[in-house]
């Protein structure tokens, strides 16, 4: 960690996300106005000291608004990465770890998935599961595993004959518990780029899904769908949709900078 | 040329692997396609007759078989939700998409290139600060987002196009060409982004080796240098990435032709999944997967073929 | 036959390299070594690097995962244990000392927590580490203090049969001393039994008490430290030694 906050990307990354998590975490126990009240007095309101962001076209508090969207746009990346990295986290630890016919394989289908364009297999994924908030989380979770078992497969197998591990084996320690215990712990830094990478890409995405209209589906809020809901007050009320597009680009800069500050991509 | 058999062999076998996979990815949705396609006229005669029709009583594989050679020929089934040839649904869509991801393709070359050669040959001073910053916030900004911007900013405000209009091929090539233009610069903004950061740091590398060093102490200005020795080697890797960044355009196309209503293949797909129309989603999907493997065999190609270190290796 | 540790009978080690196509190509880096450890013996091993020194170390321990071994092993103690040449490489650099140390009992598995902490403890006295580094990550030690907890993981399972794989020559020459006088220490006291490699030979003679000499693969020449030195019987041997004393 100390090390990492010399690097200008990685200070500026920490300063945007913490601020926007800051936020998003203030804005689960309070928000300005309800998200959700109507005022049919105060409809497509101009921002202003009373409305920071202004107001849709229901009268509704678009700050609040955003700040909620961003919390469940938070709350699904979060998810969705958590599912990515523990199973790639196994799946690249065994392989790694072992090699042989079944890595070969594995890894050939990865690269052939990671050749895609995630939104391509999030779509088939959601043409099968169906639309919402949960089918959302676990089709981009499942698309992550490819890329983190990945990068756990490529640390694994350096790490695996090194003398530290030679060592443990050579008290009788077993497989697994080389594997988790010993080699696990040192890939953590690696890993912490591509968590970063994986929050990037899972806002991105969640925002395109249910922009799209094919991920979280009213009343469930997210930024995606406030974007789409935008969409149609483009005239009256531009503010929405910028408002709403800032809280995105917010987000996505910050998680990106910080993996670039780490040593990611 | 082993190398190219090799690599073609690879392609043929991810070809069918694909076409395979999404068969059988739309096979495993629960639910009868009869039920949908005659609504209210529904009885259990008719289904029966119309599975018959479909080939649906067929067994798996034979179903596989039969839709497999009908992609080849050009007829991939019948959409559910129409109930009319795929091929009639989709035709005039594949050109629009083609042409909005091809667009913005040749615009993340014309904007990606100079500018990784800028900041390179700026490096250190404020304008390649201010560049870098730049360019990290535009690889941040979701394509779509930036659509609705040039929405509001050029059709809404300055009234340079119409929102949500679109003038077909068969009437204008210049017209069609003229609606795309937005659509394809939302795309290719943060692809062009990501590209110039990739095309400056390979510079900047290739600027450290000790044959640069070398032209230096010959006298050679920066220029002269950037352009006599390190650009070849530079763009190596650049162009690899550009091959296999047209698959990205394709991604970016599927969801901007959402925000400007251009009717291509990405809107029918989104319908599509909508409506449970299955064999018009899967064919979607398999036409843009062959694209992505096709590109990506290209970029392997032509990487091969510029740098023949690579088969050594 | 006195109180033996370990016995290495005809020991043949090839490593096979096969690729994917079935192409293989095999390197033979042992060849038909046989020899033996008493109980409190230091037994030097010295040949050039490349000459199967490490590749022997690894056998005896079996650690040799992708090569072709025949021939006999007998230990005649239970957990044999090394201490690797670079100490930087052979600590977990995610954990800190008190982690390591203690893993070893832990996955012994006999003692509780109390009392695989006070056996830490009891072993970093030994080995002349300061208690507070039990806090500490390797990367924050110095090499000496690396080498000192690296001896200290093999030998807090109560080994009586190490092997040290140049276990000084990583090190500072200034510190080199003190862990050699360590580990001399460390036999009297914990009744231990050496396999000393080295390239070194002057090191070789001063602790060791008697000698393989080691030469592609084979031991060409071995017995006692005063005997090898002053009558070497082989070519390689001499001219070993020659290259030293002039």
């Amino acid at each position: 960690m100390k090390q990492y906050l010399k690097d200008k990307n990685f200070r500026a990354g920490l300063l945007i996300t913490g601020i926007m998590l800051c936020v998003i975490l203030i804005g689960l126990l309070w928000t300005p106005y309800d998200p959700n009240a109507m005022s049919g007095s105060e409809k497509l309101l101009k921002p202003s000291a009373a409305h920071l962001f202004g107001t849709d076209n229901f009268g509704r508090d678009i700050f609040s608004r955003v700040i909620q969207g961003a919390g469940a746009t938070f709350l699904i990346a979060a998810a969705a990465v958590a599912i990515g990295l523990v199973i790639g986290l196994i799946i690249g630890g065994l392989t790694g770890y072992y090699g042989g016919v079944l890595d070969e394989i594995l890894m050939r289908i990865s690269d052939t998935i990671l050749a895609f364009p995630s939104i391509l297999l999030a779509l088939v994924m959601i043409a099968i599961l169906g639309k919402g908030k949960y089918n959302i989380i676990i089709a981009l979770g499942i698309l992550f595993i490819p890329s983190f078992a990945r990068i756990v497969r490529s640390e694994v197998a350096k790490q695996k004959n090194t003398d530290y591990v030679r060592n443990a084996r050579l008290m009788g320690a077993s497989n697994m518990r080389i594997l988790f215990l010993h080699i696990m712990p040192n890939i953590v830094p690696v890993l912490l780029s591509s968590v970063a990478i994986g929050f990037n890409n899972a806002v991105l995405s969640e925002a395109s899904m249910s922009y799209l209209g094919v991920g979280v589906q009213p009343p469930d809020p997210s930024l995606g769908r406030l974007l789409s809901e935008a969409q149609g007050y483009l005239f009256q009320a531009p503010w929405y949709a910028i408002c709403t597009g800032l809280a995105i680009i917010l987000l996505i800069l910050g998680f990106g900078l910080l993996s670039e500050g780490m040593g990611g991509e | 040329m082993t190398y190219v058999l090799k690599k073609t062999g690879v392609l043929i076998i991810s070809l069918i692997l694909i076409s395979l996979l999404a068969f059988l990815a739309f096979q495993i949705i629960p639910g009868d396609p009869t039920t949908k396609i005659l609504g209210t006229d529904y009885t259990p005669e008719r289904a029966e007759a119309l599975r018959e029709q479909l080939g649906l009583n067929d067994p798996l594989p034979a179903r596989y078989l039969s839709w497999l050679k009908g992609l080849l020929q050009g007829d991939p089934g019948i959409s559910y939700s129409y109930f009319m040839p795929v091929k009639e649904v989709m035709s005039g869509k594949i050109q629009v998409t083609a042409a909005l991801s091809l667009l913005s393709w040749v615009l993340v070359m014309l904007f990606s290139i100079p500018l990784g050669i800028l900041l390179a040959r700026f490096e250190g001073g404020h304008f390649e600060r201010a560049g870098i910053v730049l360019n990290q916030v535009f690889m941040a900004v979701p394509p779509f987002f930036l659509g609705m911007l040039f929405t509001y900013l050029f059709g809404l405000v300055l009234h340079w196009f119409m929102p949500g209009g679109y003038i077909p091929f068969s009437q204008s090539v210049p017209g069609a060409l003229g609606y795309m233009f937005f659509p394809a610069l939302a795309i290719a903004i943060p692809k062009a982004a990501k590209t110039a950061k990739l095309l400056r740091s390979s510079i900047l590398n290739e600027m450290n080796k000790d044959y640069v060093r070398t032209a230096y102490s010959r006298g050679n200005s920066r220029w002269a240098v950037l352009r006599d020795h390190v650009l070849r080697n530079a763009m190596l890797p650049v162009i690899t990435y550009l091959a296999m960044s047209l698959a990205d355009t394709v991604a970016g196309s599927i969801i901007v032709e959402q925000v400007f209503a251009l009717p291509g293949l990405g809107r029918l797909l989104l319908s599509a999944i909508g409506n449970r129309d299955f064999p018009v989603a899967q064919c979607i999907v398999v036409i843009i997967a062959f694209v992505v493997v096709f590109m990506n065999y290209l970029a392997d190609i032509i990487t091969q073929y510029v740098d023949p270190r690579v088969r050594l290796s | 036959m006195s109180d033996r540790v370990l016995e290495v009978n005809n020991l043949s080690v090839v490593y096979q390299d096969s690729t994917v196509f079935g192409k293989k190509s095999n390197f033979q880096a042992l060849t038909d070594v046989s020899f033996h450890i008493d109980h409190g013996e230091i037994v030097g091993l010295v040949g050039e690097s490349g000459c199967g020194k490490s590749t022997l170390s690894k056998a005896i321990l079996g650690m040799l995962d992708d090569a072709k071994v025949t021939g006999e092993i007998r230990h005649y103690t239970k957990r044999p244990q090394m201490v690797f040449q670079d100490p930087h490489g052979s600590l977990n650099p995610a954990r800190t000392v008190g982690w390591i140390l203690e893993e070893p009992l832990r996955i012994f598995g006999k003692y509780d927590e109390p009392e695989r902490k006070r056996r830490v403890l009891d072993m970093m006295t030994r080995v002349g580490l300061d208690h507070e580094l039990i806090t500490h990550k390797p990367r924050e030690l110095s090499g000496g203090q690396k080498q000192r907890v690296s001896i200290a993981t093999a030998l807090i399972q109560r080994p009586r049969f190490v092997v040290a794989d140049e276990p000084v020559s990583a090190l500072d020459v200034s510190i080199q001393g003190q862990i050699l006088q360590l580990l001399l220490n460390l036999r009297d006291e914990l009744d231990l039994s050496y396999l000393f490699i080295t390239h070194d030979l002057n090191l070789c003679y001063s602790i060791c008490d008697r000698v393989l000499v080691m030469y592609k693969g084979q031991i060409v020449e071995q017995g006692p430290v005063d005997e090898v030195y002053e009558h070497p019987q082989h070519e390689y041997t001499k001219a070993l030694l020659d290259a030293v004393l002039k």
